[in-house]
């Protein structure tokens, strides 16, 4: 009976990144879905444990950790001798992830999370239409951060080397919504090795497991 | 000889964050200013190491790192066995750290620059004085999230526990500026906890030597 309990929802992309870390790693865990639209997350029990209400939160054991990208690494690191090594091997590979991962939450997160808010998240979720100039200025910006990506990609398979760390993963939630769900990923599958890497992350058995929890 | 190079100016928040830490830990390093008025940053020899153009940049021999975040956690590893443990000393530790990592660079960060941009940045390095509906808004959203805080340091000394952090050393440089050199702390002094939390982190000789070099 696993231990490690992911309070979050399947849909969620936060909740995603955790998932896909997890299934990575082979670790047994179970997903406890929280009653989002009825705002559970907002409640004094879920604030306890996310004083930013928020989710995912993770309880491994009697620890508790929120933060997506905190619970990747702790994921990573707790998990070191199992699975692919996603954290690299070396001080060096470990610095360069964290480099990317600094990259993916300073410069790809925003641009890339406002066009998915417009395409998918607030038409479905808040019943607001697509605001279609925010998607192109944010499209626009995203277009300037993958470039760099594209340099870097046709140099290293992965961001931090030849080897898939979590600073790829890190971004596959939100990049699925922007191809595939939100159909508007022309940024990405017009930059060769940019596509290339989406396509590994998206191919990864680990992400099917993640996409099988959706409700078609 | 030299240790670690900084490619960064001494006054700028992100090359103060990388050299605190490095003054901590007591580390060896020296400081390669970096002519930004001059557009130095842009320019194909700095975007060669930077490829988004900013600063700061390490060189550690012949290893290369940017993003200040990635380099106080490269820095507080590699000097794992010297000075204060700022990364934890188990695994749990040092989840904690990263989580408060994480709210940093998510919660602290936006509201805390908008308002430094108008009181400080603007003014000084572009002559446009301060827009006070922009402060405003900005100190609003961050007292939502130092009054998180502030339920935080009541429980423990600082952010990841009993025990100073990167966590809570990558929020001092723009803390600082809001606090110490646009006058307009009172998100911060008005919070018990995070004003003592502040006035610890303020007070570090490792602090002091990041000012004297900046002036």
């Amino acid at each position: 009976m696993a231990t490690f309990k992911v309070i979050g929802i399947a849909p969620s992309p936060y909740t995603q990144r955790v998932l896909v870390v997890l299934n990575e790693k082979g670790a047994d865990y179970f997903l406890q879905e929280i009653d989002r639209m009825g705002n559970a997350q907002k409640k004094p029990e879920h604030l306890l444990l996310q004083p930013f209400g928020q989710i995912p939160v993770i309880q491994d054991g009697d620890f508790t950790l929120f933060e997506s990208r905190a619970i990747v690494r702790y994921i990573a690191d707790k998990y070191e001798g199992q699975g692919p090594s996603l954290y690299g091997k070396t001080l060096e590979e470990r610095a360069l992830v964290e480099q990317w991962l600094a990259v993916e939450v300073e410069e790809f997160d925003s641009p890339t999370g406002a066009a998915v808010f417009q395409l998918v998240f607030g038409p479905k979720y808040v019943g607001i239409p697509t605001d279609e100039a925010i998607v192109s200025s944010s499209l626009e910006k995203l277009a300037k951060v993958l470039d760099v990506y594209e340099a870097h990609l046709s140099k290293s398979k992965f961001l931090a080397g030849d080897f898939l760390s979590i600073a790829d993963l890190v971004h596959l939630p939100l990049l699925f919504f922007l191809v595939t769900v939100g159909n508007r990923g022309e940024v990405v599958t017009s930059r060769k090795h940019v596509k290339a890497w989406y396509e590994t992350m998206s191919s990864l058995p680990s992400w099917y497991k993640v996409l099988s929890l959706l409700s078609p | 000889m030299g240790g670690i190079k900084v490619i960064g100016i001494p006054m700028s928040t992100c090359t103060q964050r990388v050299l605190v830490v490095l003054i901590e830990k007591g580390a060896e390093y020296v400081v390669e200013p970096l002519d930004m008025m001059k557009g130095a940053h842009k320019q194909p020899e700095h975007l060669a190491i930077q490829p988004f153009g900013q600063i700061p940049v390490i060189e550690d021999g012949k290893f290369k790192l940017f993003e200040s975040r990635a380099i106080v956690r490269y820095v507080a590893e590699k000097y794992e066995g010297q000075g204060p443990s700022l990364y934890g000393k188990t695994l749990h530790e040092k989840a904690l750290v990263e989580q408060w990592l994480a709210v940093e660079i998510e919660e602290f960060n936006a509201p805390i620059t908008a308002a430094v941009v108008q009181l400080v940045l603007g003014p000084k390095f572009k002559g446009i004085p301060a827009d006070e509906a922009i402060v405003s808004a900005s100190l609003e959203k961050l007292e939502k999230v130092l009054d998180v805080y502030e339920a935080q340091l009541a429980k423990n000394k600082f952010l990841a526990g009993n025990f100073l952090s990167i966590a809570d050393l990558v929020h001092l440089p723009f803390l600082f500026l809001l606090v110490g050199v646009a006058k307009r702390g009172e998100v911060v002094t008005s919070r018990k906890h995070v004003h003592e939390w502040y006035e610890t982190l303020s007070s570090l000789p490792s602090w002091k030597k990041v000012l004297a070099l900046a002036a």
